[in-house]
């Protein structure tokens, strides 16, 4: 470090140049409708997990002992209803929002790290190393989690919220780690890369300031997903009874509904709180990675301004695609096509550069950066 | 080596993974079967232990390696043992009873949902910036709702609610036994369809919104521009060149996403009350009925791996790159 300063300052220059850090408020500005609604969306179940606790009107497990307050239609008193045993739905939502959020996002946080660290690895230590890393998370991405997730739980002893975070952890993983490991293959050979290397900088240096940066919007796209997926297993592993029953989440609240009749009663308004707040938390995301989607991927912008080319509109000559070496999708629908490793397979193979396939991976994920 | 070839080495990898973490499961965590049984039967003398050991098989005789040979051995010739809450039933049995429900169902809903899909996701495509395409965000709602939400919304609305359209639950109407007769079948077509519904209705966004992502990026490549420019009529544009091309990634898709299909159709046969694999997954769950539990996740597991494999002849099929990798080129 202290060799060569002047030498330190163009590297950091070139990475500038390579990744320029906008403004907040203009990065705000530039997201798309979708990535915007979503943001908000989830803005507010975020806002309910904080206060929620706070504000509820009654203890979400409170069984009052009027038959007259259960199962209620939602009044003023209750603004959503009770349930049969009197317990006030509002309460056990808003207590439940945080529980599951808490969850999906330490799930997020901690799947997300663990696939950075596999992905980068696989692709610095490279070899049989990689070729083993790779193959393990392809071994996870086909083996179905449900079952996998139910089985791990269903042989621990008590089956808690940390249990499940830690079970949903381990299996969370190998999607991220797949696409950082494509990414990192691509942006290591980076002039910016190889000039940090030449200032004589280590290696953990090298990712941590150089590499992982340079994947942050990546690594975002595959925190929302493991959240997502998070989100969808905890709440149907809660739905089946493999949690804590007696904690309120969004998914013991619809355990509870569907083992005491909530549907054969007819009490709507007792099952459709905690399933419409799983729904709306997904598509949050879902837009949110749509969204993201969108702002690597130009072509996928602008619906408005499309060409279109069944002749009713001139169609401006488009770029043509420029190979780069793997470029990852973006997305959890872009990552859908690139995840498996029958991609990987067909493209090593030696097929024909320039082919449909692989050109348009280079204009859709590596557009936004090269 | 070819393409099928280095496939079918992944799967047997995949295949060996699923079956030794099965094996070393029951034997890492603590609690079993036999301790479940005990704790259920309060009135069974300590002596009993060895012996329900020993009948359920699951004393565990012999080095680990030897143990996990016969496991191996039991697997192939399809012996999981014996049910613990349908005792003396085999699991085999149960499984056989299940399966066909299960496969028929979300079998035939999947299909369907990837083939409908992935029609409307041309359309789409095509049609980019049209007012189907603008109407996408909203089918991303239907995305995120979990299949078992759904199923409770559909059953609330069509079948609990007085015209009483569709029955509540159940693979068939009560009364009739199974066989192949008109009453029968006609009846279990009938409890079909609502979970048909959910798992279409639910997946399908889905499919559309890759294919339509896949279909705009391949219109705007310089082949699907020439063929345009020599004047072939747009039908023969979008399928043959543009649609043909998009599909890849979409099949690709396909087979990796079966897996959350499948664990979706698990849930969702949990709230119809439906007699598959899933319905028998939550009563083996609730009665800590362990052999049964390990049993469904490698018949669900095998199940994904074989329609991974038909999926990969397909896509030699229609592409010619895996295609002349087939060849040994």
């Amino acid at each position: 470090m202290t060799a060569a300063p002047p030498l330190v300052a163009s590297t950091a220059a070139i990475t500038a140049q390579a990744q320029p850090q906008p403004q907040p408020l203009g990065q705000w500005r530039r997201l798309p409708v979708k990535a915007k609604v979503g943001a908000i969306l989830l803005g507010i179940f975020v806002l309910a997990a904080v206060i929620g606790p706070f504000v509820t009107p009654y203890d979400p497990s409170f069984q009052s002992p009027n038959p007259a307050l259960a199962l209620n239609t939602p009044s003023a008193a209750h603004l959503l209803g009770t349930t049969q045993s009197g317990q006030d739905v509002l309460s056990q939502l808003l207590v439940g929002i945080r529980l599951t959020l808490e969850l999906a996002l330490l799930v997020g946080v901690i799947a997300t790290a663990l696939s950075v660290l596999v992905g980068v690895t696989a692709a610095f230590l490279g070899g049989l190393w990689d070729d083993f890393l790779s193959l393990v998370s392809n071994v996870f991405l086909v083996i179905p989690s449900l079952p996998l997730l139910i089985l791990l739980l269903g042989y621990l002893p008590q089956k808690g919220q940390t249990a499940t975070i830690i079970v949903l952890s381990v299996l969370g993983w190998p999607w991220g780690a797949r696409v950082v490991r494509a990414q990192t293959m691509a942006i290591r050979g980076r002039d910016f890369v190889a000039a940090a290397r030449e200032t004589g900088e280590s290696t953990w240096r090298l990712i941590a300031v150089e590499i992982v940066p340079n994947e942050i919007s990546l690594i975002a796209a595959s925190f929302v997903n493991t959240v997502l997926y998070a989100i969808g297993a905890s709440v149907a592993l809660a739905f089946i009874g493999l949690a804590n029953v007696n904690s309120w989440s969004l998914g013991t609240m619809l355990y509870w509904a569907q083992s005491q009749q909530a549907l054969e009663l007819g009490a709507w308004w007792w099952f459709a709180p905690p399933g419409l707040a799983v729904a709306l938390m997904g598509t949050g995301l879902v837009l949110l990675n749509t969204g993201l989607d969108e702002l690597g991927n130009p072509r996928l912008r602008d619906a408005g301004r499309a060409n279109r080319i069944a002749g009713r509109r001139p169609r401006p000559a488009d770029p043509t695609p420029v190979w780069q070496p793997a470029p990852p999708a973006r997305g959890r629908l872009a990552g859908l096509t690139a995840s498996f490793s029958r991609t990987a397979l067909l493209e090593r193979g030696g097929a024909a550069s320039g082919t449909p396939l692989r050109a348009r991976r280079a204009a859709g994920a590596g557009g936004e950066r090269s | 080596m070819s393409f099928i070839l280095r496939r079918l080495a992944f799967y047997f990898v995949a295949a060996l993974v699923a079956l030794t973490a099965n094996f070393f499961l029951p034997r890492a965590m603590p609690g079993n079967a036999v301790q479940a049984i005990m704790s259920k039967f309060p009135g069974l003398q300590p002596s009993a232990y060895h012996a329900l050991e020993a009948m359920l098989g699951v004393g565990h005789p012999g080095s680990l390696w030897h143990q996990y040979v016969s496991y191996l051995g039991d697997v192939l010739t399809l012996n999981f043992g014996i049910d613990l809450s349908q005792y003396p039933a085999k699991v085999s049995t149960l499984l056989g009873e299940t399966i066909p429900w299960t496969l028929t169902l979300v079998g035939t809903a999947t299909v369907i949902a990837f083939a409908v899909g992935t029609g409307l996701g041309i359309v789409a495509g095509w049609r980019h910036g049209g007012w189907f395409d603008r109407a996408l965000p909203g089918l991303m709602f239907f995305q995120a709702i979990p299949y078992f939400f759904l199923a409770l919304i559909l059953i609330e609305l069509l079948a609990a609610r007085p015209p009483h359209i569709f029955p509540i639950g159940q693979g068939y109407s009560g009364g009739l036994i199974p066989g192949w007769n008109s009453a029968f079948i006609g009846s279990a077509i009938y409890h079909s369809i609502l979970p048909a519904f959910t798992i279409v209705i639910t997946s399908l966004a889905g499919w559309m919104l890759q294919m339509r992502n896949v279909m705009i990026t391949t219109i705007g490549e310089d082949y699907v521009v020439a063929a345009q420019a020599k004047g072939l009529t747009s039908r023969r544009v979008v399928f043959t060149y543009a649609a043909r091309n998009a599909i890849l990634p979409q099949l690709q898709g396909f087979g990796l996403a079966l897996g959350f299909v499948v664990s979706g159709a698990i849930v969702m046969e949990i709230v119809f009350s439906y007699p598959g694999i899933g319905l028998l997954l939550l009563s083996a769950v609730t009665s800590n009925d362990y052999p049964l539990m390990q049993a469904i996740f490698l018949v669900i597991t095998f199940a994904v791996l074989l329609a991974n494999l038909v999926l990969d002849f397909i896509i030699v099929a229609i592409d010619p790159r895996a295609r002349t990798r087939e060849a040994g080129r």
